[in-house]
């Protein structure tokens, strides 16, 4: 992993000749991402992975302040650099969907919530039918527009939160926020009915 | 609106998992580094650092790149 101390790597990768350190930062990163993301990258894996290295090491260089030292100097560089992969590949992944694509069909409009999978089990549907109903005024009622997007774009359609946020003109922690006050919302309204979502799990796993 | 049964359950486990307090992606970030080296050294992370665990355990994203993350650093061991 390397033979540098933290600050070894620091006052070689901030001094007048970085590019022995860079050299060797660019030779660790590209063994490590290449290792960690060959199940995930099935083709031109290394030319993809030298450019995320490429990328990450300006990251580094620019954010070289911001290590705290905390951990050891390749465990962060390392984090840095499989932010700047994932990143690239969420982008890449998800470039020409728009949330629209993901939601459910007339998510739009207040038509009521139907499963598209009910139980066979008529006692069982009945229960789903009623416990839907709930969920559905909460979702219409109780949440903002822009949180039951955010929400059905994640847990309907499956995009990361990043993307999510890039196209709702935010930023990660901002979603993470606006989602975490949705979900206290749908809980304490949950609770105010009488409902856990531990009850409602139960009704609808193993149909 | 349609939504699949596998959908309502998601939407529930979230809730379920809903704490008052919670770590956001970026904190959960600038602390991952701590957090992966204790899992190397074998600490129980989910009590040295709950509420990191706590948040790689609800945000998908965030747990993606810590599997990763430890992954890379396995192959520099």
């Amino acid at each position: 992993m390397g033979t540098r101390s933290n600050p070894e790597w620091l006052e070689d990768l901030r001094g007048e000749h970085p590019d022995q350190a860079i050299a060797d930062l660019r030779k660790v990163l590209k063994r490590g991402l290449i290792y960690a993301l060959s199940s995930r990258i099935k083709t031109d894996l290394e030319h993809q992975v030298e450019d995320f290295v490429q990328d990450a090491i300006l990251r580094i260089l620019d954010k070289l302040d911001t290590f705290r030292g905390e951990s050891k100097f390749i465990t962060w560089a390392q984090k840095v650099a499989v932010r700047v992969a994932f990143t690239e590949m969420r982008r890449k992944h998800w470039k020409d969907i728009s949330i629209e694509d993901l939601l459910p069909e007339d998510s739009g409009d207040f038509t009521p919530l139907v499963l598209s999978d009910p139980s066979p089990d008529p006692e069982k549907r009945a229960t789903q039918e009623s416990l839907l109903k709930m969920i559905d005024q909460i979702l219409s009622e109780d949440l903002t527009e822009r949180q039951r997007t955010a929400l059905l774009a994640i847990m309907h359609g499956g995009m990361p939160l990043e993307e999510v946020a890039r196209r709702m003109d935010t930023n990660r922690n901002a979603l993470y926020k606006l989602l975490h006050d949705a979900r206290k919302q749908m809980r304490n309204r949950m609770l105010e009915k009488g409902l856990s979502a531990e009850e409602v799990l139960a009704v609808f796993e193993n149909k | 609106m349609k939504l699949s049964s596998e959908t309502i359950q998601k939407i529930m486990r979230s809730v379920r998992s809903t704490q008052d307090q919670e770590l956001d992606c970026g904190h959960c970030y600038d602390e991952l580094d701590r957090f992966i080296e204790m899992k190397l050294s074998g600490i129980n992370v989910a009590e040295a650092m709950p509420l990191v665990q706590e948040h790689l355990d609800r945000c998908p994203a965030c747990r993606e790149e810590y599997e990763v993350l430890l992954e890379a650093l396995k192959a520099l061991t």
